[in-house]
C-alpha cells in the first residue's frame, strides 16, 4: 500500500506491505530491509539496514510525533487530495491570526484594548496556569480585532483569546 | 534517649512525598499521606499505607489547608509532620499550629523560621552577625523609598518579596522607568503567592553565581555544614540544574562558607535541615542571600556526595536525637548533578504542559538516581507545580557524572506531555558548562536568541518509515474491526484536528 508521509513538513512516498509479520518497504522507489518488532503500544524496535532504532509514537490533541531515539519529528500520513486542500486553506487565512490558549488557565491581565495597533511580539495578555504567569505575545503586527476574554476569565485549551488582524 | 516516631504525616505530594515516605519506610515508621481530589491516583497515595482525602484540588483547600492537615494528624495519630518543600514547609503559622496541636513539625521552630523566613528580618540579623550581605534595604520599602534607594545604589536593582521563594514576587529593574510597574507587579505576585506584600530592594549583582550551603542543626546546639551546591543554572530565578560540589569551590572556600553558614544558622537559633544561599561574584566574594528553612528540592546531590540521608537525619533530629557525627567526619566525595524534569515545553517558551503521561521509560544503571512522582498512565494536574521528577547523576568526578547523566537522558522517555528533557541534553553538551563556567545568566545565553534547539535531525527518513508502519498497523487493526470499510485511523483524525487550527 502507498503512503504519503510528511515529516517536519517534508514529504515522503512510501510503499509498505506486510506478510506474516515480514515487512517490505520502498522509500522513494528504493528498497529498504526493515525488521519490525512491536515492543508495546506505540513503541517499536526497527532494524533498518542493520541499524537499530528505538521508535515511539505520541498522539496528542493537536499532532502526531514520531520519536527516533531522542529526536522527535512531527508526522502526518495522508492522501494527496487533502494535502492540496490544506495548502490552499492555510494561504487564505494569512490575514487574521488567532491567539489560542495552549492549556487551561486564568486570564490575569489584559495588556491591550480592542482596535489597538500592536507590534509582533508585543504582550497581549497575561495568563496564569500551574502557578506560573505567562505573557502571551502578538503573533503579528496589526490591529487587535477582537478580544474574547476579560480579566479573571477561566479558559480551556484551544479557546480563542484574541484575534489580531 | 529520645523516642522515635511511629507515624509521620507527609503534608505534600509528588516526588517529595515519595522521597519522605521512603525515608519513613526505611526507618520502620508508618507514613501517612494526604491527597486532593485530582491526586487520588497519584503515586504517593498508591504507595502509602494510610492516606486521607483533603478534598478539592486548589492548594488553599488542600495541601495549604492547615486545619484539614491537622485534622488528619489527629485522626491518624501521627506524632510528627514532614512538610516537604513548597506548600506549608516555610509557613511559621503552620509550625506554630503543629506545636499547639502537640504534633512535632519536622523542621525549624516557628521562631527561627520567622527570623529567617522573612528575608528582611534575616538580612538584619545577618548584618548584626557580621555575615556579608548584598547592599540594599534591610527593611521593607514603599515605592517612594525604593525609588530613592535605587538612585543611591545605582541601577540595576532587584525587588524581592520579603516572604518570597521560588522566584515569586521578584523583579529585576534596569531603569527608573521600569520601577513603578515592576514594584506593583512584585507586590501583587507576593500578595497572591504568600499573602504578604512586603517588598525590599537590593543592588543587582550582574551574572553572579548562586551557591548554597547545606546545614544540619540538632536540638542540642550542634550545627554542621555538609558542603555546597552550585545552583547557578536558573530560568526566571527557578533552579533547573544543580551540582555538588561547585566547580569553583575548593576545600578552603568550602570551609569559610560553611563556617559562615553555621554562624548564620546559630544566630537564628536554627534547628533541623536548612540552606544558606550565597551570591558569589567573579572574584569569589560571597554575600548572604537568604536562608531556606526547609529541605531543598536539590538535597539529593548533597546526599550523594556525603553519603548521608538528609530526610532520615531530619526525622532523627526532630525526634530529639543528637547529630550522629561531627563536622570533621563529614567528607565530600565524588560529584553529583541533578536535572529538574518539568512538564513544560522548551520549544514554546517553557509553557507548562499538564496532561496524561501515555508512555514512560525510566533510566537506571550505575550512578543514576531518579526521584520521580509519575508513572505511565498518570496525569499531571494543572493545579500544582509542574515538577515531574529529578534525575541525578553521580560519579567519582564531574566528567563522569556528566557522561552518566547524558547516558541516562538517552534512556529517559516521557510521552504524552511536553517536558524539558531536551534542555538537559543541550546544557550537558555546552562548552561553557563542561568547563564549569556557569553563572545565573548562563541559561538565558544558551537559550537566546533562537529558542529552537539546534539538535541535528538525521533520521527524517527513519521517522517516515516508522510513521508509515504505525499507520499500516492502525489500518490492519481497524480493517479487521470494520470488515473492509474505509479505515479511519487516528492519524487522519489527528491530521484533521491539525487542519482546523
Amino acid at each position: 500500500m502507498l503512503y504519503y508521509v510528511s515529516i517536519d513538513g517534508r514529504d515522503y512516498q512510501l510503499e509498505l506491505s506486510e506478510n506474516q509479520g515480514r515487512w517490505s518497504c520502498r522509500l522513494h522507489g528504493r528498497d529498504l530491509a526493515v525488521d519490525v518488532a512491536v515492543v508495546g503500544r506505540n513503541v517499536l524496535s526497527l532494524i533498518i539496514e542493520r541499524q537499530a532504532y528505538d521508535i515511539r509514537r505520541e498522539l496528542t490533541a493537536t499532532n502526531v510525533q514520531i520519536w527516533v531515539g531522542n529526536e522527535h519529528y512531527s508526522a502526518e500520513v495522508r492522501d494527496p487530495r487533502s494535502l492540496r486542500s490544506r495548502r490552499t486553506r492555510s494561504a487564505a487565512s494569512d490575514g487574521a491570526k488567532k491567539l489560542v490558549a495552549a492549556m487551561p488557565g486564568k486570564v490575569v491581565r489584559l495588556l491591550v484594548l480592542e482596535n489597538a495597533e500592536i507590534d509582533a511580539g508585543e504582550g497581549v495578555l497575561v495568563m496564569e496556569a500551574m502557578k506560573m504567569q505567562n505573557e502571551l505575545k502578538s503573533p503579528k503586527k496589526g490591529k487587535v480585532k477582537k478580544i474574547f476574554v476579560s480579566e479573571g476569565s477561566a479558559v480551556n485549551t484551544g479557546d480563542v483569546l484574541v484575534i489580531v488582524e | 534517649m529520645s523516642k522515635m516516631f511511629k507515624k509521620v504525616l507527609i503534608a505534600n505530594r509528588g516526588e517529595i512525598a515519595l522521597r519522605v515516605m521512603r525515608a519513613c519506610q526505611e526507618m520502620g515508621i508508618t507514613p501517612v499521606t494526604v491527597y486532593s481530589d485530582v491526586d487520588r491516583t497519584a503515586l504517593h497515595v498508591q504507595k502509602s499505607s494510610e492516606s486521607y482525602s483533603l478534598g478539592r484540588a486548589p492548594a488553599k483547600d488542600s495541601y495549604l489547608n492547615i486545619g484539614k492537615i491537622l485534622d488528619v494528624a489527629r485522626h491518624s495519630k501521627a506524632e510528627a509532620i514532614h512538610p516537604g518543600y513548597g506548600f506549608l514547609s516555610e509557613n511559621a503559622q503552620f509550625a506554630e499550629a503543629c506545636d499547639v496541636a502537640g504534633v512535632k513539625f519536622i523542621g525549624p521552630t516557628a521562631a527561627a523560621m520567622n527570623r529567617m523566613g522573612s528575608k528582611t528580618q534575616a538580612r538584619q540579623a545577618m548584618m548584626l552577625a557580621n555575615v556579608p550581605c548584598v547592599p540594599g534595604s534591610a527593611h521593607g520599602v514603599e515605592l517612594a523609598e525604593a525609588t530613592r534607594l535605587a538612585e543611591e545604589l545605582g541601577y540595576p536593582v532587584m525587588l524581592k518579596a520579603a516572604a518570597g521563594g521560588g522566584g515569586k514576587g521578584m523583579r529585576l529593574v534596569r531603569s527608573p522607568q521600569e520601577l513603578t510597574s515592576a514594584f506593583n507587579a512584585a507586590r501583587s505576585e507576593a500578595d497572591r503567592s504568600f499573602s504578604d506584600t512586603e517588598i525590599y530592594l537590593e543592588k543587582f549583582i550582574e551574572n553572579p553565581r548562586h551557591i548554597e550551603m547545606q546545614i544540619l542543626a540538632d536540638e542540642h546546639g550542634q550545627t554542621v555544614y555538609l558542603g555546597e551546591r552550585e545552583c547557578s543554572i536558573q530560568r526566571r530565578h527557578q533552579k533547573v540544574l544543580e551540582e555538588a560540589p561547585s566547580p569553583i569551590v575548593g576545600p578552603e572556600m568550602r570551609q569559610r562558607m560553611g563556617e559562615i553558614a553555621v554562624r548564620a544558622s546559630q544566630t537564628a537559633g536554627y534547628t533541623n535541615a536548612g540552606t544558606v544561599e550565597f551570591l558569589v561574584d567573579e572574584v569569589k566574594n560571597f554575600y548572604f542571600l537568604e536562608m531556606n528553612t526547609r529541605l531543598q528540592v536539590e538535597h539529593p546531590v548533597t546526599e550523594l556526595i556525603t553519603g548521608l540521608d538528609l530526610v532520615q537525619l531530619q526525622i532523627r533530629i526532630a525526634a530529639g536525637e543528637p547529630l550522629p557525627f561531627s563536622q570533621s567526619e563529614v567528607q565530600v566525595r565524588g560529584h553529583a548533578i541533578e536535572c529538574r524534569i518539568y512538564a513544560e515545553d522548551p520549544d514554546n517558551n517553557f509553557f507548562p504542559s499538564p496532561g496524561q503521561i501515555t508512555l514512560l521509560d525510566e533510566p537506571s544503571g550505575p550512578g543514576v538516581r531518579l526521584d520521580s512522582g509519575i508513572y505511565q498512565g498518570s496525569t499531571v494536574p494543572i493545579d500544582y507545580d509542574p515538577l515531574l521528577s529529578k534525575l541525578i547523576g553521580y560519579g567519582s568526578h564531574r566528567q563522569q557524572s556528566i557522561m552518566r547523566l547524558r547516558r541516562a537522558l538517552q534512556e529517559y522517555f516521557i510521552g504524552g506531555i511536553k517536558n524539558n528533557l531536551s534542555l538537559f541534553e543541550r546544557i550537558l553538551r555546552d562548552p561553557e558548562f563542561l568547563e564549569g563556567r556557569v553563572d545565573t545568566g548562563f541559561l538565558d545565553r544558551l537559550l537566546s536568541p533562537p529558542a529552537r534547539l539546534p539538535i541535528t535531525k538525521a533520521h527524517s527518513e527513519i521517522a517516515a518509515v516508522a510513521a508509515g508502519i504505525f499507520a499500516a498497523m492502525d489500518n490492519q487493526q481497524t480493517g479487521t474491526k470494520n470488515s473492509g470499510g474505509h479505515p479511519d485511523s487516528r492519524w487522519k483524525q489527528a491530521a484533521r484536528v491539525e487542519g482546523m487550527q
